[in-house]
């Protein structure tokens, strides 16, 4: 018998007014995972997650959390909590009693509550700023301090709803690695709503990837990133080659669409023999990106290739004349946007 | 020249500073000091009670009379307990207004919410009052919706004095309350509920302390207006005096300026002391 799952969501629609934001929607989430909705804002993705939450109402469909229906149930009474995009700390509150307040609407006596809340604020580094007002802490410690608050009363399921938007990139970077962790160590089930296809790949078990309130792919980062199902997924998650069924045609013989990643071409100064698809070009652009150079190549066909190659093994130059070769295991087939 | 008065203002801001709020200063020195002042100093007057001429020779006999007068103090008492009263009530049909306007309504009823607090700022004083003399009268409004279910109108009278200014002071109290309430982002009312906070624990623990100096912002209109009116009392007060119309018979009938002005300072010493109170809560460092 399959484990009862922490959320599982059936046939979940929500619309406001005309607008469908969420458009029935399935989906489980497995019991400790590390799960992210991933999209383009307007794609619904916040929408279930406040749905999740108790926030809104859903127009149709079931929720359930742990077994129990609780499409009907009030956010207070959902065994969940949320990180919010904008912390939604309360200002009138110290930081101790911000982590405490939700032991406190449940009645806990002060000395327990303070010292459970002083516990979630040491495992997160944060016992020094305990007395402090939430305006007096910098962006990073807000997120953490959030983190805390909606941590220590152990929910079953944690909401995370773009808590990295806010903070600049190598703050953003130090916080997934944290948010990695301390998923681990709680093994409780993460909830994670975010438009950066980097963390959503880099932080998930498995990713749901969104678009006008449907989810058109859900997979591990690995399964999302190497075998996207749709052109979109393949374009929104990382950068793609999109080949039609013409162009595909022509350049290896499959009357398919197809999608490739830049890193899997490579490119040389002369015809490669072993190769098991090559094609000639005309270097168009050459962009230098640090660690690696984004090269624009144009087919004789008039094709547009896009190829990263790790910096400092080539020098091409904008003009030249170039091959182009990738194997057949690296074209991705892809469905048709309606047929997804 | 106008380039050297430029310069001249540039290197010294003192003087730019002066020359733009001098008009405004100006106005707030003649009219408020030198008014309070005057009041201040009127009230250290006497009038002779044979000629009723004004003696402009310094005594404390007035403030004498008012510290230790059985009337003043009761009329003091009876004042601020109105004042308090109207705030209070005020105060309870206010917040769940507000609350309904700026968390609950839809932006089109809130429009419309909003117009009807404020529409009866429009209409006069003088007609909201003698619309409550009437409700209250004797076959009056309340009179004939009270008798089927057992209630009888109050009469003219101190509780009738405090129904009719809840009702003309609660816009003041209405729009503080409901601007802060805007102020409240609707996620801290998600995160309370979030963490298992039902409504009652989410409005005793984030909404009401957030809102204590909105409230304050309010209740300072409805007491001091409250505390200085005199023309309600006339209305639908019956025979009972508010401060006011101690100062109000003073002036007038009573022809004792000096009297009046130091009745005068009561509610002026009362308001002081509130503010004193509210300023020790720390509610006036968010206005």
């Amino acid at each position: 018998m399959q484990p009862t799952p922490p959320v599982l969501l059936r046939a979940l629609t929500k619309r406001f007014g005309e607008v469908v934001a969420v458009d029935g929607l399935d989906l489980t989430v497995h019991d400790g995972e590390f799960f992210s909705m991933l999209g383009p804002s307007g794609s619904g993705k916040t929408t279930v997650l406040r749905l999740i939450a108790g926030f809104e109402r859903a127009t149709s469909g079931t929720i359930e959390l742990d077994g129990q229906d609780v499409t009907a149930t009030a956010a207070h009474q959902r065994d969940v909590s949320t990180v919010f995009q904008d912390y939604a700390l309360f200002p009138h509150l110290s930081v101790l009693d911000n982590v405490a307040y939700g032991l406190r609407v449940r009645r806990v006596p002060k000395r327990s509550r303070h010292e459970k809340a002083r516990e979630a604020l040491a495992l997160m580094r944060l016992e020094q700023v305990a007395e402090r007002r939430p305006h007096q802490l910098s962006g990073g410690q807000r997120q953490r301090v959030a983190l805390a608050r909606a941590i220590v009363v152990q929910p079953k399921v944690l909401l995370l709803d773009e808590p990295l938007g806010a903070l600049d990139l190598k703050l953003r970077e130090q916080m997934q690695v944290e948010l990695k962790q301390l998923q681990r160590r709680l093994g409780t089930t993460f909830v994670f709503v975010t438009h950066d296809q980097e963390e959503a790949l880099s932080l998930s078990d498995r990713v749901a990837v969104f678009d006008q309130g449907r989810i058109v792919q859900i997979g591990t980062p690995a399964e999302i990133y190497e075998r996207p199902a749709s052109p979109y997924v393949a374009q929104f998650v990382g950068t793609s080659n999109l080949f039609d069924s013409a162009t595909s045609q022509r350049l290896f013989g499959i009357a398919r669409r197809h999608g490739l990643r830049p890193e899997k071409i490579q490119l040389h100064h002369e015809r490669v023999p072993d190769a098991e698809i090559v094609v000639e070009g005309v270097i168009a652009e050459s962009i230098y990106l640090g660690s690696e150079i984004r090269v624009h190549l144009q087919l004789d066909d008039g094709t547009q290739l896009i190829v990263l190659e790790r910096a400092g093994e080539h020098t091409e130059h904008r003009g030249e004349k170039v091959v182009a070769s990738w194997s057949r295991r690296d074209l991705v087939p892809l469905t048709d946007e309606k047929a997804s | 020249m106008s380039h050297r008065v430029g310069a001249l203002l540039g290197r010294y801001p003192a003087l730019r500073l002066g020359l733009l709020i001098a008009a405004p200063l100006t106005w707030l020195v003649a009219v408020y000091v030198v008014a309070l002042a005057a009041l201040l100093v009127t009230a250290l007057w006497q009038v002779d009670s044979f000629t009723g001429d004004l003696e402009r020779t310094v005594s404390l006999e007035n403030l004498k009379t008012v510290l230790t007068g059985e009337l003043y103090r009761t009329v003091t008492l009876r004042t601020v307990g109105v004042a308090a009263l109207v705030t209070v009530i005020d105060v309870l049909i206010a917040l769940p207004i507000a609350f309904y306007m700026a968390k609950v309504a839809t932006p089109r009823r809130r429009r419309i919410l909003l117009i009807a607090v404020l529409t009866p700022l429009w209409a006069s004083y003088l007609v909201k009052a003698f619309a409550w003399r009437a409700t209250l009268s004797d076959g009056g409004l309340l009179e004939w919706l009270g008798t089927p279910i057992g209630l009888q109108s109050p009469g003219y009278g101190l509780s009738a004095v405090v129904m009719t200014q809840a009702y003309i002071w609660l816009p003041y109290v209405i729009l503080p309350i409901f601007a802060g309430l805007e102020r409240v982002p609707d996620s801290l009312l998600e995160a309370s509920g979030d963490l298992g906070g039902g409504p009652v624990h989410t409005l005793r623990w984030v909404v009401l302390p957030l809102l204590v100096p909105a409230v304050i912002a309010g209740s300072i209109f409805s007491f001091s207006l409250t505390l200085g009116d005199y023309i309600t009392v006339n209305i639908v007060g019956g025979t009972s005096q508010m401060l006011g119309n101690l100062v109000f018979v003073n002036a007038g009938a009573a022809n004792n300026l000096p009297l009046a002005a130091t009745i005068a300072l009561i509610p002026i010493v009362v308001m002081l002391g509130y503010l004193a109170a509210v300023r020790r809560t720390g509610a006036l460092d968010n206005l």
